[in-house]
Parts: C-alpha cells; structure tokens; sequence
C-alpha cells in the first residue's frame, strides 16, 4: 500500500489545540437574489453601498484590541459587488485594527459575473490570498433553474483567470440535485471546475430553506422538492469524481488538495474564536455569541451600535456544540485534545449514542478518535442530533 | 284530582331542521308561557333554567294552558323528543310518554327518512297522528306534491293535512285545535299502585339526577320511598315538579301528568331511560312495557394526544358516565399509542358527540382509532365471547365462528341518486331488503348491512353520492355468523395494534393493501429498511418497504450559522422526541392520525 499523500498534510481534527482567531466581513449585496438562498443578501441597494462601507470601517474601528488574527473571510451576498478598492480600504481598516499574521488566509467570494482579470488582479494587489467563486453548475438549464446570472463559460473563464492570477488558493462551489439535472450534467460540472486547476471544491445539496421563494413554489407545488435519494446518489459520484482528481473530502462539503484547506473555516469547527462585521455577522469568544442587526439598511442607520443580540453557551452546551461541528470534519474529533479543551472525553460523555450511531455504520469510534465513516457524512444530521440536548 | 278530559300529551316529530324548534315557539306564544318580553327564538332549546339555582337541564317536556275554541282551557304537555340520537329507542321512549303526535314534514324538502322512522315509531306505539306541512311561507314550499306524498304515506287524503308556518304563526292555532280534538286524554288508573315512565334523564351538577316522567297509574310524590323496577334501585324522591317553562315544584303528578321527578341518585345508570318508577311500598306488578338497556354498538380507542394526559381523560370519563348511562369505558394500552381507553358508544352520533364533548368541556386533545363494532366469538368448546377490540381476537384456530352486528338502514333518496346509493350499499355488502317510490321522484330504500361497514365513513359517503339530499336511518337488528378475520399490520415485524382491524376475508387483502400503502407513505424514513406488511395471523397478504434513510445532513455549517443550524437541529430532536416508538421504528404521532382516517374517498 502506498501512503497517500494525505500524510504529509494531515486532515484538520477537532479540537483545534491552539485556536487563532478569524475575523469575518459580510457584504450583503447581490446582482440578483437567488430564489434558494436564505443568506443575509440583497439586489438593488446600490444607494446602500457607500454608507455601508463606512459602517463597515467604524464597527472595525470601534472593536480594534490590537489582538491576532489569522484568518479573514469576506463572504456575503457578493462581496465584489463592491469595488476592489472599497474592499481594499476595508482590508486596511482591518489591519490597522488588529495584528494581522503574515501568512494570514485572506479569503473573498465572488460571483463569475461581477469579477474579471483586471478585477482580480486588483484584489491579489490589495492584499487576498483565497478566491472563492460561485459557479454552481455548469449546465446551462441548471444556472437557470437556480436563478443565476452567469453563463458556463463565464464560470470556467473566472476560474481559470483566478488561478491564472496567481491566488494561493482558488475555490469553485458547487451544487447538486437541482431538479432537472441529470447525473451526467452533475459529472460534467465537477470535472469542468476541477480541470481549471482549483485546489479546493464546495459541493452542496440544494436545500430548500424556509421563507425563500424556493420554499413558496415547492409548498405551492410548482416545482418538485430536491430528491432525497438523487441527492445521495450525487454525492456519492462527487466522492468518486473529486477523489479521482486529488482532492480530499476534510468536511462535509468541502475537498482540497492536502493542507489547501480553507483556514478560515476549519476555525469555525475547531472551536475558533471569530469576530464578524457588518449587517447580522456574528462573532464568538469565550463562549459569548453574538450578532448584529440583519438588514443592512438598520445596519447602516444604527451604526455604530449594530449588535442586535447574544447568547451565553453554558459549558455543557459549548462542549455538544464542539462536537457535532467536529464530527463535520473527516479527520473527526480528537478524542485526547476535546478532553484536554472541553473537560470531557465525548467517547465517554456521548458513549450511548456514538455506538448507536457505530451500529449503523455512520461512526467509527477508536481509542484516539471519533469521526464519521464514508457512509456517515450525508447523515451527519442523525448524529449530531443525538449529541445535542 | 284533576278533570283528566282536559289534559293532552304530545309530542313534536320532524326530520331534523324541519322547524321543530320554531313551531314550537309559537305553540308557547299562543299558550302565553313565556312572557313576550322573554321571548326568543328556539326558547326551549335556549333555555338556561333557573341558572341561579346552578340547574342548567333542558326541558324535555312542558306543561301548558290553553283556553281551546270550545271554552274550556286544557293542560297541553308538550314532550320534545331527543334530536341527536343514533338509534330510534331514546325516541321511543318519548313517544311512550305521549298519546298522540304532530308529524311535521317541511313543505319545501318533503318526507326523510326520520320522518318515516319517527312516524313508524308512532304508528307502533299506537298514537294519533297529525301530519302537517310546515314551512309554507318558504318560496320553495311545494305543499301540493309533498302533501300527496305525505298523504299517501299515511293513508289519509291530501285535503285533511294542515299546512303551517312555525316562522309566521300561519294555521298554528288551528294545528292546537285539532290537537285538542284528535289527540285523546291520558288512559290509565288514578287509583292502582304507581307506575311511570322514565323517558328521559339528565344529569346536573347541583341537583344530580333529573328524571322526566309519565305517570301511567297512581302518583307520584316527593318523599315517596320507590323502586326503580328494571334495575332495582331504591331510593326516595327528592322533588317531583312540572316544566312550565321553568322548573316549578309541585306536591304530587298524578295519572296522565308530564313532570320531573328527582330520585336521589348521583348516577344516571341508577334511573335508566326506560325504568319504570314505582311505589316501595305498595308496588306494581308489571313495569311499563319497552325497556331495554342500552348497549354499545360502537367501539373505538381514545387517547390522548399528549400521554401526560392520561389522569385527565380519565376524569372527564368519569364525569362524563355520570350523565350518559349508554357510555362505557374500560383501560386499555395500546403498543402504538400507549395508555387511553376502549369506550363503548350506541352509534356514530354519540362517539362524535362525546368527542366533542370530552375535547370541549374538558379541553382534551385526542385521537381515536377505527371504529369497530362488537363481535360475537364462538370458541371451539362452544363458549361464546365479545370482542370489541380487534387487539383482543384470538387464535383463528380456536375460533368457531365469529358473528358481526347486522343494522336495518332506511334510505330516502331523490330517485336520481338511487344508482349510486345501490352502489354504495352493494359494495359495503348490503342486502337490499326493499324498495318503495315515495312518489315519482323519491325512493325509500331498505337494506340489511353489516354494522362493521356502516360505522367508518358511509354517512359521509351517503350525503356526498346524493348531495346532502339523502337521509339515513338505521338499528341494529342482531348478529349473523360471517366469514371474517383479522388483519394485523406489521412494521419491522412489530403489530401495530391501533391498526389492526376485523374484517370479512374478501377484503382482507384490499384493506391490507390500503394500509400498507398508506404507512408507506407516512411513516417515515429510518436509517434502516423497515419492512410494512398485512398479515392474516402468520400468512402475509401485501408488503412494502420502506428504503433507508440516505440523507440527513445540513449541507453548510458554517460560523454566523451556527447558532440558527443549532437550533434546528434541536426542534428536529424535540420533534422526535414526541414520536411515538413501535419497536426500533420511530413514527410522528401525525402519521398514526393520518393513518388512522380511513377515508375512501377517490
């Protein structure tokens, strides 16, 4: 047997035993809204966009410690619907506010439609390092479905303009089970995106969230619900397509080619702190979470006092909370080190309902380790749910 | 003693909302019962009595005067016969208490099928008839037609039937009159040992149990130590009184009156609709002729919906027996559906209306299995046992026989539905028994039906075949020997015992088919494959499985959604901590629910 070369990068496990600290920038802003996304994003605000990025730069400025942070995150919306320089000017704010490391992940989405070379070039420039884009699929009738502004071709230029541009990390996302698609449009998806040279890949189900138009026409019968078991069967062909090209699954829905993990998120479920800026980010430390005002309008109008609320996890809660995010991760939970963080073994704590779970083949629980099994990612819910309350 | 020449006892018979309630409005305006500023409309119905006293009892009959066209004022006791009843004995029972009836047929709708199972009734007991059409002011009145009809019905001619209107008073006092004329004086000896009918009874908080009364012979009188003659309880009158309209203590009710009597008891199974009253002392020989004691057709299991509510339905059963002598209820645990009870109701009516009343008065939140009815088991030595809980069957193989309830269903149709109705009937497997043209265009159809099949959706079937046009009625006639089984439904191996089900081998396997293929769809997916099967004791007659669950993820999780992902997750838990366990299978109370409502509707 040959050792993969997963060895040299081992996969992120849970708990992280030094965490750092990520700070996350929402752009709410979008070209169109996508009739099943329930993020915190919107068209048509163009008047919104200047006061917001002042906001923006005085929540920075108002929270600035001076302490480290490790990675940054600009998701949204669409963060490039604002210029590169506005993004620029953000950035700074942001390292004049905190000890941003060398070497720090500085990621931003983007959709194919609203970046170009020259765009990207700028935003390389100013300071990124990580370049997400939102591709989808690549199947025309499938973009359509979904509500999205860009063409195949489109997609695959951006990508290819990305990693052509020189980011240290590209990453297309995609997503399956639309209705309408067919195991072959999926295939085809997967392999043009992984043939533009990407080091990373998202793969989503289509979900239908609440009080999203998608919801309104499913529940009024106007299109069919995602298929559970198509949805499964996709999946699995993405284990299959993305492995053949290198990359490793480390989450659920997330595979990179070994240590091109996005850093930012692996925080998110190794128990990183985080602080999030702008229109209903949240942030997490010390157990303390809390969030900002979610429409963006309110945002700009109460700035600079945009928190809206916060919870305080007790300890027990905190500890359910570690694990089921760590069971997301394929390098799974560190049985030795969640102790050492958290107080608990969770092979010990949670020993009913993980050999529950070992029966049905969706865990394997070792001396050193607890982590889902192939059969286990898609059935995360199952699980996690037993570990929480 | 009173002058008996001058006292009338009758009662009001109708199809329902054939505007009983309205004519007899009028009839106590005429009479000056209740003062005008009192009046309302459908009094009697309306009526709190004397809530002061805490006595909220309708009255069941009401005593009148009425100075007739000859000079003279007669005592008119006007009996009302109970609206809401499955089977036609509590409506006997009323009519024993009169000697004569006014049979109201609404001008506009024409003869039902409780008018002719109430002028039946009538007929049988021996009482002077008075057809009359009500409703004339109704633009749609077609007295002429419904008039022939009614007129052929009974054997008398169109002309001689009185036309009325409860709404404008038109030809009511006339309708007095010939009730004054036709109708004869009560029969029956003043001076022989005390006899009287208990025709209805109703239970009151304050007052415990009221009793409404036809002395047939001597009297009555508070104090009075009686026997009750069919159940042998003794006890003593607490109060003897008279309606007028309001609840009016008398000394004594002699031969031929209407009254209350409250005989002391806390339970109405003491003082049964039916029991004949009689003296202590000084009894009679013979009690009055008809009693029966009223027993369950029905069957079904009721829960609660939350298991935490278990103490609490069995209180309000408890209250509840109080005042419903026909009502019955034994504990039972159900795998499925954990701890309720199996209760006994007369028919469909009555469970639905102490469903009702269990989940109004008592604020419950139930569910309630499939009806069934009570089957006779004869066992291989001969022995012959009840069923009234298909759980509760035994082995086919010590099983002689089982013999299932049979019913006499009356049907009135507008002859154009009589196709379906036919249909309807066949496939429930009736026996046509009889067919009668009313007139040209309405038929009366009589079959023999097994009760199993009339009590789960054929009323519903019937008014929606016909468009709401036809009517039912129907009476248990006895048991006859039929092929039937028992049918048990399975998941993962596991009966299922709130879906098992009695049923005649010929549709044992359609009735398996519909279930399994409704769990299939309900019961939702597990993480292993669950298997859904019909059964007739170890032979399985239809199968299907339910496929593993494959997908059960949150597709993204990341840091501002944590929280809201959280929290979902959380509901998905408490959601599944309400389901209810069969085996390893985990189901939502809604599916059983769901499952349980056997409709066949296309």
């Amino acid at each position: 047997m040959s050792a993969p070369a997963v060895a040299l990068a081992p996969l992120p496990t849970a708990p992280a035993r030094s965490p750092g600290r990520g700070v996350y920038v929402h752009i709410p802003f979008c070209l169109v809204h996508c009739p099943y996304c329930d993020f915190n994003a919107h068209a048509g605000m163009e008047d919104v966009k200047a006061p917001y990025v002042a906001a923006l730069i005085a929540e920075i400025e108002a929270a600035a410690d001076g302490g480290p942070v490790d990675t940054i995150a600009f998701g949204g919306g669409t963060p490039t619907e604002l210029a590169p320089a506005e993004l620029g000017r953000i950035l700074a704010a942001l390292r004049s506010s905190f000890a941003v490391a060398g070497g720090a992940e500085i990621g931003l989405e983007a959709n194919p439609e609203s970046i170009d070379r020259a765009g990207l070039d700028a935003l390389l420039h100013a300071g990124f390092t990580r370049v997400s884009l939102g591709v989808q699929s690549l199947t025309p009738a499938v973009l359509r479905w979904l509500g999205r502004a860009h063409s195949p071709s489109r997609a695959l230029g951006a990508l290819r303009d990305a990693v052509a541009a020189g980011f240290e990390h590209v990453n297309g996302d995609l997503m399956f089970g639309t209705p309408g698609e067919s195991p072959a449009d999926w295939r085809a998806s997967l392999e043009g995106v992984l043939e533009t040279g990407v080091d990373h890949v998202s793969t989503y189900a289509l979900t239908v969230e609440e009080k999203t138009p998608l919801a309104t026409w499913v529940a009024r019968g106007r299109v069919a619900a995602p298929d559970d078991d198509e949805q499964a069967d996709r999946y699995q062909a993405a284990a299959e397509v993305i492995r053949s090209a290198g990359l490793v699954r480390y989450e659920v829905s997330n595979w990179a080619r070994p240590g091109c993990w996005s850093r930012h998120n692996v925080g998110y479920w190794t128990g990183a702190g985080y602080l999030g800026f702008g229109a209903g980010a949240h942030s997490l430390a010390a157990g303390r979470r809390w969030w900002n005002v979610r429409s963006p309008r309110s945002y700009v109008a109460r700035s600079p006092a945009v928190e809206e609320d916060s919870e305080l996890l007790a300890p027990e809660e905190r500890a359910a909370e570690a694990a089921m995010l760590g069971l997301r991760l394929a390098g799974g939970i560190d049985r030795a080190a969640f102790a050492a963080v958290w107080g608990v073994d969770p092979g010990q704590r949670w020993a009913e309902e993980l050999s529950a779970a070992a029966g049905l083949r969706l865990v394997s629980v070792t001396p050193e380790r607890v982590a889902l099994t192939e059969e286990g990612f898609f059935l995360w819910g199952h699980v996690a749910r037993s570990l929480l309350g | 003693m009173k002058d008996r020449s001058l006292v009338r006892a009758f009662s009001l018979i109708a199809h329902v909302d054939h505007g009983k309630s309205t004519l007899a409005d009028r009839i106590l305006q005429i009479c000056h019962a209740v003062p005008d500023r009192e009046m309302r409309e459908q009094y009697l119905d309306r009526m709190d009595i004397e809530r002061e006293r805490g006595i909220t009892i309708k009255a069941q009959a009401i005593r009148l005067r009425y100075p007739a066209a000859d000079g003279k004022t007669y005592e008119l006791n006007l009996i009302d016969t109970p609206g809401h009843v499955d089977f036609s004995y509590e409506v006997s029972r009323s009519l024993a208490a009169c000697d004569g009836v006014i049979l109201l047929v609404d001008a506009a709708q024409g003869v039902e099928a409780q008018t002719l199972a109430n002028l039946y009734l009538a007929i049988e007991a021996g009482l002077e008839v008075i057809p009359v059409l009500n409703k004339i002011d109704l633009p749609a009145a077609d007295p002429d037609r419904v008039g022939a009809e009614l007129a052929s019905l009974i054997g008398v001619s169109a002309e001689g039937i009185l036309r009325v209107s409860g709404k404008t008073g038109d030809g009511v006092r006339e309708l007095i009159e010939e009730v004054v004329r036709r109708v004869p004086p009560p029969k029956g000896d003043p001076y022989a040992p005390p006899r009287a009918l208990i025709f209805d009874s109703a239970y009151d908080n304050y007052r415990g149990v009221v009793t409404f009364v036809r002395v047939a012979d001597g009297e009555l009188t508070a104090r009075q130590k009686v026997r009750m003659m069919a159940t042998g309880a003794v006890t003593e009158l607490e109060e003897v009184g008279v309606f007028a309209p309001t609840m009016i203590k008398v000394d004594r009710l002699e031969a031929g009156d209407v009254g209350y009597a409250i005989p002391g008891v806390k339970n109405v199974r003491e003082a049964k609709v039916g029991d004949t009253i009689t003296d202590f002392a000084n009894p009679a020989t013979e009690p009055l002729a008809g009693y029966r004691d009223p027993k369950p057709m029905v069957w079904a299991g009721l829960y609660p919906t939350d298991g935490d509510q278990y103490a609490d339905l069995r209180d309000a059963l408890d209250k509840l027996r109080l005042n419903d002598a026909a009502f019955v209820y034994e504990p039972e645990t159900s795998m499925a559906l954990g701890f309720g009870f199996r209760c006994g109701f007369l028919g469909l009516l009555h469970m639905e209306i102490v469903r009702e009343r269990l989940e109004r008065e008592f604020d419950l939140d139930l569910l309630i299995t499939v009806p069934s009815v009570a089957y006779e088991v004869v066992k291989m030595g001969g022995e012959v046992i009840s069923v009234h809980n298909p759980a509760e069957m035994p082995d086919p193989g010590s099983i002689l026989e089982i013999r299932e309830p049979l019913a006499a269903a009356m049907i009135i149709t507008p002859s154009e539905f009589l196709g379906t109705l036919m249909e309807l009937c066949q496939e429930r497997r009736g026996e046509m028994v009889e067919m009668h043209y009313l007139s040209e265009n309405r038929v009366e159809i009589r079959y023999h039906l097994p009760l199993a099949e009339m009590i789960v959706d054929f009323f519903d079937q019937l008014k929606s075949r016909t468009r709401g046009y036809g009517s039912l009625d129907y009476e248990p006639i006895g048991y006859r020997a039929e092929n039937l089984v028992k049918v048990e439904i399975l998941l993962h191996g596991e009966p299922v015992d709130a879906f098992s089900a009695i049923v005649h081998r010929d549709r044992a396997q359609s009735y398996g088919r519909k279930m399994v293929d409704k769990l299939r769809e309900l019961v939702p997916r597990q993480m292993f494959d669950v298997a859904v099967q019909a059964a007739i004791g170890s032979r399985i007659i239809a199968r299907e499985t339910i496929r593993a669950r494959r997908k059960d993820v949150l597709a993204k999780c990341y840091g501002g959604d944590i929280t809201r992902k959280r929290k979902l997750l959380e509901k998905q838990k408490a959601g599944k901590r309400r389901m209810k366990q069969v085996g390893s299978v985990e189901i939502p109370q809604e599916a059983f629910m769901a499952a349980l409502r056997l409709d066949d509707k296309k």
